[in-house]
């Protein structure tokens, strides 16, 4: 359903993404895991089509998401959802204009209905009752979850989530998480997932890829990720600081800058 | 003759460097700013038709702006009777007090300064929210939703900023006629009728529409920079802040150098 071809991304001259070839299962939940500045939100940017390559291809069905039109963009849009890493909630409305938003500007329906929906999508993400609350009246969790409501609104068939476990407590975690796994099974829609979130991650995936410094690392099954011989995936899966994957960015002597040396030399 | 660019390294060489480098920063800057505005405008008519959200901007931005152009339209019509009073006196030409009040006010002083009281309430707010929805990823949510936020959020405010500059430049006139009759007549007693036959006699349609031209060259001014600079904001709070002391800065700029232009064409 959607596949990357010789992704790449770069950042003046850093590549962020570089000649990634990813291609997502349908009706199943993708997990892209992977440390800080490895890539994966900039490869779940460019799969939405909200950011654009430097080079490569994005195919959504028979469409390069990098060179389609803006017109044919918006269509296939519509049948996309996304879960922001902090909810992107829109301030100035209440959690259930929020959620009826895209109904509002895509369908003619009645408002009856369209409440009827809002209410059937609150209730699936448990806070139905909660429509007259603003944004900030929310915590993070209950954001996350009106955010959850509103990318399902229009029974999309894809659904990014960007994070959606980050700065939740575990409680809300853990519901976000299985929320993300039972509406997939139940809806039968293609969920892609980036989250630094191993366990989470692990526990939900049908479908994992693991990226280091822009390049996919890793692939398969939560299981042949755990039993993964490879020293840079087990690292990550176990946390560990020392290994392949440097703790440390630095790229100078630390001893040279306590000394307030300058390329070897003494100043 | 070997076709090698030969680059000499002296003060000249870089002076001249740096400055062309700006020029070019300034032009492609314009170069963006027109690209987002007219592809703004473009949307139009567009569907879904904006209507509903320029004539909400209509009343946000012009109605929430009516104070503070009365009360500057009040105090700038006070000052220049009191000024043009004690001028005039001199001469013995209290009675022109009247069509030099009227004249300063709709062809020069009510366009500009209205204009620059817009920039710092309606244009700050403008570049602040806009630039607060790039930080929230609420402009990519909108994307993510098959709205086009060129559509939904540019174009109503742009339009909106546009009508109302004119509609309030008007009421900063009349206050201020009003407010300079107050203090010539009432106050500093000149003859009413020697104040308003002046003002009537020596106010021709053509400054009227000078006026208005340049009130809606300026609102058109302020609606162009304010949404650019809030939509290519920084994502960060500071970038956010400096986007909108920009837009008040290059939005003031612009309406001195665009009133000189427009001044010279009208004479």
């Amino acid at each position: 359903m959607i596949r990357s071809e010789k992704l790449t991304r770069c950042f003046g001259d850093v590549a962020a993404l570089d000649q990634t070839d990813v291609s997502i299962r349908e009706h199943a939940i993708t997990v892209i895991m992977g440390g800080s500045g490895s890539g994966k939100t900039t490869l779940l940017r460019l799969l939405s089509a909200l950011d654009t390559p430097t080079s490569g291809s994005v195919w959504f069905d028979g469409d390069d998401l990098a060179q389609v039109s803006s017109k044919r963009l918006y269509e296939l849009r519509a049948r996309m959802g996304m879960v922001f890493q902090y909810s992107a909630l829109l301030n100035s409305l209440n959690v259930y204009d929020n959620v009826a938003f895209p109904l509002h500007e895509h369908t003619k329906l009645d408002e009856s209905v369209i409440r009827t929906v809002v209410s059937m999508k609150l209730e699936q993400v448990g806070l139905r009752g909660f429509e007259h609350l603003m944004p900030s009246e929310l915590s993070g969790g209950m954001a996350k979850r009106v955010a959850f409501a509103r990318a399902l609104a229009m029974d999309p068939e894809v659904v990014f989530f960007d994070e959606p476990t980050s700065g939740l407590d575990p409680i809300s975690a853990g519901v976000v998480t299985t929320l993300i796994h039972d509406l997939t099974q139940k809806t039968k829609m293609t969920s892609i997932v980036v989250t630094h979130d191993v366990q989470a991650g692990l526990a939900i995936a049908d479908h994992v890829i693991l990226l280091w410094q822009g390049k996919v690392i890793a692939e398969g099954t939560a299981d042949e990720i755990r039993q993964s011989t490879d020293e840079r995936v087990s690292q990550f899966i176990e946390g560990r600081p020392d290994g392949p994957i440097p703790f440390s960015r630095s790229t100078t002597p630390y001893i040279d800058d306590l000394l307030h040396n300058s390329g070897g030399v003494n100043s | 003759m070997s076709g090698e660019l030969v680059v000499t390294d002296n003060w000249f060489m870089r002076v001249v460097g740096k400055l062309g480098r700006n020029v070019l920063g300034i032009v492609s800057w314009l170069g963006d700013m027109a690209s987002i505005t007219t592809s703004s405008l473009a949307l139009i008519f567009a569907s879904p038709w904006q209507g509903k959200h320029i004539v909400l901007q209509l009343y946000a931005l012009g109605v929430g702006s009516f104070i503070i152009i009365a009360i500057t339209g009040a105090f700038t019509g006070m000052v220049l009777s009191l000024q043009g009073y004690y001028t005039l006196a001199k001469f013995g030409s209290e009675s022109l007090l009247g069509s030099a009040v009227a004249l300063s006010i709709i062809r020069e002083l009510g366009p500009v300064l209205g204009a620059l009281m817009l920039v710092g309430r309606a244009g700050s707010s403008i570049t602040a929210e806009i630039g607060i929805m790039r930080v929230t990823e609420q402009l990519d949510a909108l994307q993510m939703m098959a709205v086009n936020p060129r559509a939904r959020i540019v174009l109503p405010r742009i339009v909106a900023i546009t009508i109302a500059t004119p509609l309030l430049v008007s009421m900063f006139d009349i206050i201020g006629l009003g407010a300079g009759y107050v203090v010539g007549v009432e106050m500093l007693g000149v003859n009413a009728g020697a104040f308003t036959g002046e003002m009537v006699a020596k106010i021709l349609p053509e400054d009227l529409y000078a006026g208005w031209v340049k009130a809606v060259v300026f609102g058109f001014l302020v609606g162009s920079v304010c949404t650019y600079m809030g939509y290519r904001a920084v994502p960060t709070t500071e970038g956010v802040a400096k986007a909108t002391t920009q837009a008040v800065v290059i939005g003031s700029v612009g309406i001195l150098m665009m009133d000189y232009i427009l001044t010279s064409f009208f004479l």
